[in-house]
């Protein structure tokens, strides 16, 4: 394995650019580094300029994403080793079909609306009084959404759908799994509200399945698999509509109501 | 809301009809097309005179399952066509041309299929 | 978005009225054909377009039934036809995919829970792949008998 490796990086300075252009840096390559580490290390050493975001370095925040050789990956998770075993260099580039703020650096807040409107959260019929006791759940209730439940909301999956790139309306995996998790939940009791931003052509529909998601998710959540489930609720509430005028979202709820 | 919900309507049935005719698809149409348009074809195996292959068809659930493997999976073309061609070659701006199109088609196929087979005598 | 105030300083890049523009990369028609993965979805997409080329065959072969045994007859030669026979290899091709990619990805549609835990995406792949056999078997039967 080498002792070096160079890092071509994408620097974008917005009071002086119209676009991106790339730096190469050379990096020492130890055993246990990853991105995130080289990165730093050019931003301590090298180029105090050098502009990205980071946290925990543990695979948990959710900030470190970024283009890795096209891939999207966090940065604290891909290890610089499995790179310099080719010989080869390292490109790094901020997160594909976002804005780009400076350098690393991309623009969530349209991420952040469209998570807003999936309503991640429990969703009560009537607000329950803290008398009545804890909400109570089975292992098997809790198994039904668990896997949903892992996102970090790092956005890699927004960096890998090709329709969020083509479509920026189209409200994304995450934001799309995590509302199926709260469908999901036996606790909520709020799938009919969240109906109208899912089952819409920017919502669900507008997904192909192209699968992308689910191998760039370093949580293994699987939105892609949460989508074709609501698709198929979606479905189910559809036909249901005909037989019951009160039966929609009957069948997307996990419901204990 | 009553856009919304006129879309989600759409959707959804456009949806079933896709997965529906992808499921027929996948099971159905292999097995007839190796053997009617290659097996048959290149002699590996010999095609049905049109008597025995007629004797078949005639029977109401032979036709009904012809009518069924020519129409659902055309939904499905239509449905993944539309979107291929809006991701593809990103022409939404198009799209009621496209939908017209390819559910149009769908909706000829259909029609053509039910009346080859109504009028098999 | 603000329209850009004017700046004071002579600048090449343009501001809104709370920070310099962002850069907003376009996404290029050519975009499934950079990488791997991409490409492989635009070929299974395509392949619903040989899914209809044999709907129009099987409605021709049906039309020609219709009418009478010469026209069968020559339904079987243009079926014969090098060109024609060239289309169906590779629409089985792509039909083959069709199968085994809708296989392969209905598990994660329809998870199926027993005992309170998801059952393998084997386990739903695996009957699928067989009732393929099966009815493929009984088609061939019912055709060649």
């Amino acid at each position: 394995m080498a002792d070096k490796i160079v890092m071509e990086i994408a620097r974008y300075s917005p009071e002086s650019d119209h676009e991106p252009h790339f730096e190469s840096y050379e990096v020492p390559v130890k055993r246990e580094w990853v991105v995130l580490d080289a990165l730093n290390h050019i931003k301590d050493n090298v180029d105090g300029s050098l502009s990205y975001r980071w946290s925990c370095r543990m695979g948990i925040c959710g900030s470190c994403g970024m283009m890795v050789n096209g891939e999207p990956k966090l940065t604290c998770a891909t290890f610089l080793s499995s790179y310099a075993r080719h010989g080869g260099k390292i490109r790094v580039e901020p997160l594909r079909y976002f804005p780009v703020i400076r350098d690393l650096v991309t623009e969530i807040g349209g991420f952040m609306e469209k998570l807003k409107k999936a309503k991640p959260w429990l969703m009560r019929h009537a607000d329950d009084q803290l008398t009545e006791g804890t909400y109570l759940q089975t292992p098997e209730q809790l198994d039904r959404y668990k896997q949903f439940s892992m996102c970090i909301n790092c956005t890699l999956c927004y960096a890998a759908c090709p329709v969020t790139g083509l479509d920026p309306v189209f409200i994304g995996p995450a934001a799309l799994a995590l509302a199926q998790r709260y469908n999901m939940d036996s606790r909520d009791q709020g799938a009919a509200e969240r109906t109208a931003t899912l089952a819409h052509p920017d919502g669900v529909w507008g997904c192909t399945f192209v699968g992308e998601c689910t191998r760039v998710c370093p949580k293994h959540v699987d939105p892609a698999g949460a989508i074709q489930q609501y698709k198929i609720a979606a479905v189910m509430d559809w036909l249901k509509s005909f037989v019951t005028p009160r039966g929609r979202n009957a069948s997307t709820h996990a419901g204990n109501d | 809301m009553a856009k919304t919900a006129k879309h989600e309507t759409n959707e959804a049935f456009f949806w079933i009809l896709f997965s529906a005719g992808g499921m027929m698809a996948a099971l159905f149409i292999p097995i007839q097309l190796f053997l009617f348009g290659i097996a048959f074809p290149l002699g590996w195996l010999h095609a049905p005179t049109y008597d025995s292959l007629m004797s078949l068809v005639r029977m109401p659930i032979t036709r009904i399952y012809l009518f069924v493997l020519c129409s659902l999976p055309l939904f499905h073309w239509a449905h993944r066509f539309r979107y291929t061609l809006y991701d593809g070659l990103k022409v939404k701006h198009l799209n009621e041309v496209i939908f017209v199109f390819c559910y149009g088609g769908a909706t000829v196929g259909t029609l053509v299929a039910a009346y080859f087979l109504w009028t098999i005598r | 978005m603000p329209a850009p105030t004017q700046a004071t300083i002579k600048s090449p890049v343009q501001y809104t009225e709370f920070h310099p523009r962002w850069y907003r990369p376009k996404v290029s028609v050519y975009w499934w054909l950079g990488e791997r993965h991409y490409f492989k979805f635009i070929v299974r997409e395509l392949s619903s377009v040989f899914v209809a080329v044999f709907v129009v065959e099987t409605l021709l072969l049906i039309n020609a039934l219709r009418i009478g045994p010469e026209a069968y007859a020559q339904f079987l030669e243009l079926m014969q036809n090098p060109l024609m026979i060239l289309l169906n290899i590779i629409s089985l091709f792509f039909l083959i995919f069709h199968t085994i990619t809708w296989f392969n990805l209905a598990p994660s549609a329809t998870p199926v829970r027993v005992g309170g835990k998801r059952l393998p995406d084997i386990m739903i792949a695996g009957p699928a792949y067989v009732a393929w056999i099966v009815i493929s078997a009984i088609i061939g039967w019912l055709v060649l008998r």
